[in-house]
């Protein structure tokens, strides 16, 4: 037994890291630790600045570094593995976190701002209940808020800033893992903070809580799922790297049942974190009660990651088992699909319907996915890019919209909005139109891409689901831009908000991405599909 | 490399931009719209006189990389059909501008805006007409969507909403199912020749060798979006209601224009690309045409609403132009393109004196009006021209079209054209009912009764509160009656034009009888 112990010991090498390649992720994951240090040592009055500016210049650096990395001489073409093969930085994951560092830095804009509600959008501590403190109306109710001295005492609250780069950091790791395991591990960083994060909201208090549980205990189910779907998938290939299951599933003497079983569970782990439906039942309540930047944030940036994710998986490990499962998820697109757009019609609360827009988007991107060709690899990653900067603009936009009570997110509030503040409703129409996939925005050369993918495929009665459930889901985008060009204004109805510069930021940068890359998508294409994955 | 094209695209966007700016100010918005509309005229003058009906098949190309991902190429270039709908919109633009100088908009809503908004439509419109590439012909078919459901959804009547929202849809709808034919054209083409591509010209050479059953899949797509927007019947339902609520103006270019790109589209898309699929579900489309003229018809003479009658109308004539074009002779080819125009033509004029009778009255609904031709008796001439080139009176343009799609249809489909000619019939009885309720008889109807006092009043036009044509719409209307009668009796320089490439579309079809003399 020693013997056997100490020769493992001796077996056991640390493995090689390529630091140039992994660069982007340790000066992210590092920043985060930093960042929390900050929170501890720093007085209060001086955290928000200095996180801020931690946080701006953490993504440039990680920018930086994999725009060196990525044109460097040194690096092969497809990219390497690194860590002893357990991450892979191809060219796929140089797009997806090219795409998440952008996204998070619309995202982090969003989060920083401080001027559109006084004080940030977030609560001094998630398990703050509404009416607690200095209340004035310590009346119950999801409306309740700090006073406004409170805020002002506290100043914003800087929390938000490391568990933000903490969920960054995870995503990196979750698009870049190369073994089941590890992506388990990243799938845990990149959640635990989202589900602290949905907590914070400042007003309504008593949805932003029942957000955070009800996230936090399907999450958990959902890795729970995956966490024994790689047990199995284990039990089937004997190890959780991608391409020895890859290897196994081309062998005869194998359990199929483990394997199915064992994709089964990994995949409703994954489509969760993708709120792809059937398993979308979390991304409405949660979408909804998670103070407005923190959604957009888990919107944009959790869906690049989630299908980052279902990529590598599908195309690293399952490609040659295709056959056994493409049933099973051409159904899941679908119901995604058809639970999206219809659902999305019922609607009355902004964030609920895009949180349904998002279900249906997802449903598109499994199209995309699933074809399993060269065209669904760039398609589905340039699609993800498109759709993130649209999210993050229009939540941003929903972040203006407000009334006594905080945001005005009742669609019925939004009645004549362009009569009060015609830029903000035109620059909402733009990206609704985008979300709905009309031409010259990027929404329409996604879904292009994805649906040409998906017809290489010999997928065309999905593509004409498909087609027809974007149809569908253009009536609940119109019936918003109706709303606010063609109706009159509620006498009581919301202001617009000056936005304060960090958020005017964000919502150029989403608006004018959306833009650029419905006109001129030509460099994200190719950038987009510039190599395969390599496992 | 032509930038007449460009020039032709630019310059309403580059209008509507600065008219947009104007907003504060409608006497000089209006008046820069206006500017912009005839120096686009002008524009497509030279672009007349640029085309040589002898010529290659497409003309006046231009092409550069858009997303070479995709082979996608911003190309545009024109045949002889293309060429008479984009000179067709740059006419029919300022006509809407003058006719729509004096309208009562919605409270809040500026001139400018809806200025700016027709301006920017007729790129799009231009645009649609003008693509070469198949994917640009998508961006702009369904780009043009978005200023028209504008116009209607802000500017229009009391169901507005409903009506801009109903539009949109099917349209929308339509537009998705095309792009899963377009993608299938785009990997279809990347199967036959390695590189996918866009190029129109390239595709008809790679499509028309596709199996049978392929083409019938694609030709579905293209089709159907094509029959929502032309409208055929049973895709028809959203034009009377986006007819009816549409302000005039938009109404005309409605119906004028955007639902042109529907039967352009059968002829540009469909039958070149997709001929055996063509053949095979013709008479699919015959029976359509035929059920659409008579049913359009019926519908019409039916009607109370004078907007909505407009509407049903316009069905009737769709019916014709597609009967023309899958009747595939020549003779039917150039009719069709021809009733095209003069489509344009009269039922744009049938709408603006529509509008100008409610402008005076208020009210869409014939019970309202009764005898009107006592008091404005210069509007009521002018209905009447309106109504006569309607129903295709010899010596209008529309007889000339009408007559033309009949004897080129007859030889190939006798039936379906006998059953088409009941429709000429139904034209008379609807078009006549309507002109002898309005403006014939003594003045009755509430709307006029308000504006001379009671029944019984003795009527003097002079005094009467409902004044006759003004300067404006006497010169809005004078270019459209001018037109109805010189194409009635000189459509040659037209059907010059068009008869080249619809022979050579037929040709592409494998039809080839002797291209069509020129109408009589």
């Amino acid at each position: 037994m020693t013997t056997f112990l100490s020769q493992n010991v001796e077996r056991l090498q640390a493995p090689e890291i390529d630091y140039g390649a992994v660069a982007p992720l340790l000066i992210v994951l590092g920043a985060a630790c930093l960042s929390v240090l900050l929170e501890a040592f720093l007085p209060k009055a001086q955290r928000w600045a200095a996180q801020v500016v931690l946080v701006l210049l953490t993504l440039a650096a990680a920018g930086a570094g994999l725009v060196l990395y990525a044109s460097a001489d040194s690096t092969p073409d497809q990219g390497k593995l690194t860590f002893s093969g357990t991450l892979a930085v191809d060219r796929p994951v140089i797009f997806l976190w090219g795409t998440l560092l952008l996204l998070g830095l619309g995202a982090v804009l969003l989060i920083a701002d401080r001027s559109v509600e006084p004080g940030g959008a977030f609560v001094a501590d998630a398990s703050i209940l509404p009416g607690q403190g200095s209340q004035v109306h310590p009346g119950p109710g999801a409306t309740a808020v700090q006073t406004r001295a409170q805020a002002s005492r506290f100043g914003m609250q800087t929390e938000v800033f490391p568990l933000t780069l903490f969920a960054l950091g995870g995503m990196m790791v979750f698009v870049a893992a190369n073994d089941l395991l590890t992506m388990f591990i990243a799938l845990e960083v990149l959640s635990l903070p989202l589900y602290l994060m949905c907590g914070l909201a400042r007003r309504r208090r008593l949805l932003s809580q029942e957000a955070a549980v009800k996230y936090f205990l399907l999450g958990a189910f959902a890795s729970a799922f995956f966490l024994y779907g790689v047990a199995l998938l284990y039990g089937f290939a004997g190890s959780v790297k991608l391409s020895d299951i890859a290897n196994a599933t081309t062998a005869t003497d194998r359990s199929d049942t483990l394997l199915y079983a064992g994709f089964g569970l990994l995949v409703v782990g994954l489509l969760f974190k993708a709120s792809v439906g059937p398993f979308h039942a979390w991304t409405p309540d949660v979408y909804q009660g998670s103070p407005t930047p923190v959604t957009a944030f888990m919107a944009a940036c959790t869906k690049v990651a989630a299908f980052g994710g279902i990529l590598r998986v599908l195309y690293g490990a399952f490609e040659r088992s295709s056959w056994e499962w493409n049933g099973v998820l051409w159904g899941v697109a679908v119901v995604s699909m058809v639970i999206g757009a219809v659902l999305g019609l019922t609607q009355t609360d902004v964030k609920r319907m895009i949180a349904y827009s998002s279900v249906a988007h997802a449903g598109f991107l499994l199209v995309g996915a699933i074809s399993l060709n060269d065209q669904g690899l760039s398609g589905t990653m340039f699609y993800l890019m498109a759709y993130g900067f649209t999210t993050i603009a229009a939540f941003g936009i929903v972040s203006l919209v407000r009334n006594g009570d905080g945001e005005a997110t009742h669609l019925s509030q939004w009645a004549g909005l362009a009569k009060r503040s015609p830029v903000v409703a035109g620059v909402f129409t733009f990206l609704l139109l985008a979300l709905a996939g009309l031409p010259l925005t990027s929404g329409f050369v996604g879904k292009f891409v994805v649906f040409a993918a998906a017809v290489e495929a010999d997928m065309v009665p999905l593509v004409l689901i498909a087609l027809v459930a974007s149809a569908v889901a253009a009536f609940f985008y119109l019936r918003v831009i109706v709303l606010m060009y063609f109706s009159e204004p509620a006498p009581d109805g919301p202001t617009v908000s000056v936005p304060g510069a960090f958020t005017t930021v964000a919502i150029t940068l989403g608006a004018a991405v959306t833009l650029v890359l419905g006109v001129f998508p030509s460099f994200a294409l190719d950038w987009a599909g510039a190599g395969a994955f390599i496992f | 490399m032509s930038w007449t094209l460009i020039a032709l695209l630019l310059l309403p966007l580059v209008g509507s931009l600065v008219v947009a700016f104007l907003r504060g100010n409608d006497r000089l918005a209006k008046t820069v719209a206006l500017a912009f509309s005839l120096a686009e005229l002008v524009l497509a003058v030279l672009a007349w006189t640029a085309f040589d009906p002898g010529g290659d098949r497409l003309q006046l190309t231009s092409s550069a990389d858009w997303i070479p991902a995709f082979g996608v190429h911003l190309s545009f270039g024109v045949d002889g059909i293309a060429l008479v709908m984009i000179a067709l919109i740059a006419f029919l633009v300022p006509v809407v501008i003058g006719g729509s100088w004096a309208d009562k908009l919605p409270e809040g809503r500026s001139a400018g805006g809806f200025f700016a908004l027709l301006l920017a439509m007729q790129t799009g419109m231009v645009g649609v007409f003008a693509a070469t590439d198949v994917f640009v012909f998508y961006v702009f078919f369904e780009a043009v969507l978005v200023p028209m459901y504008f116009l209607i959804g802000r500017f229009g009547g009391p169901n507005r909403q409903y009506a801009a929202m109903k539009f949109f849809l099917y349209s929308l709808l339509g537009g998705l199912i095309m792009l899963a034919s377009v993608i299938g054209l785009y990997v279809v083409s990347a199967d036959k020749i390695g590189q996918g591509t866009f190029d129109w010209a390239t595709l008809v050479t790679v499509t028309r060798d596709l199996p049978l059953s392929t083409q019938i899949w694609l030709f579905l797509g293209f089709f159907v979006a094509f029959a929502i927007k032309a409208p055929l019947v049973p895709l028809h339902t959203w034009l009377p209601d986006a007819g009816a609520e549409a302000p005039v103006g938009a109404g005309v270019l409605l119906v004028g224009i955007l639902d042109k790109i529907g039967t352009f589209g059968f002829l540009r898309y469909c039958l070149p690309l997709f001929p055996a699929a063509s053949k095979e579900l013709a008479p699919l489309v015959l029976v359509l045409a035929v059920i659409g003229i008579l049913y359009g018809s019926l519908l019409a003479v039916g009607q109370s609403d004078m907007k909505r009658f407009v509407a049903y109308t316009s069905i009737a004539h769709f019916g014709f132009i597609a009967l023309g074009i899958f009747a595939f002779s020549s003779q039917a080819g150039a009719g069709a393109v021809l009733y095209m125009v003069n489509h344009g033509i009269s039922t744009g004029m049938l709408f603006l004196v529509v509008g100008m009778v409610m402008a005076r009255g208020g009210s869409r609904l014939i019970e309202d009006y009764g005898g009107m031709a006592k008091l404005t008796p210069v509007l009521g001439g002018l209905f009447f021209v309106a109504g006569l080139s309607s129903l295709a009176l010899p010596g209008t343009n529309s007889f000339v079209s009408e007559f033309l799609v009949l004897i080129g249809s007859y030889p190939n489909e006798p039936v379906y054209t006998v059953l088409a000619a009941v429709g000429m019939v139904l034209a008379a009885l609807y078009v006549l009912w309507l002109y002898q309720r309005v403006f014939q008889g003594p003045v009755r109807g509430t709307a006029l009764l308000d504006a001379v006092g009671g029944p019984g009043a003795a009527v003097d036009p002079e005094r009467a509160s409902v004044p006759d044509l003004n300067k404006r719409e006497l010169a809005v209307l004078a270019p459209l009656v001018a037109l109805i009668l010189v194409l009635g009796f000189y459509p040659k320089p037209v059907l010059d034009v068009i008869t080249p490439s619809v022979g050579a579309t037929l040709s592409e079809v494998g039809v080839a009888d002797p291209v069509a003399q020129e109408g009589k």
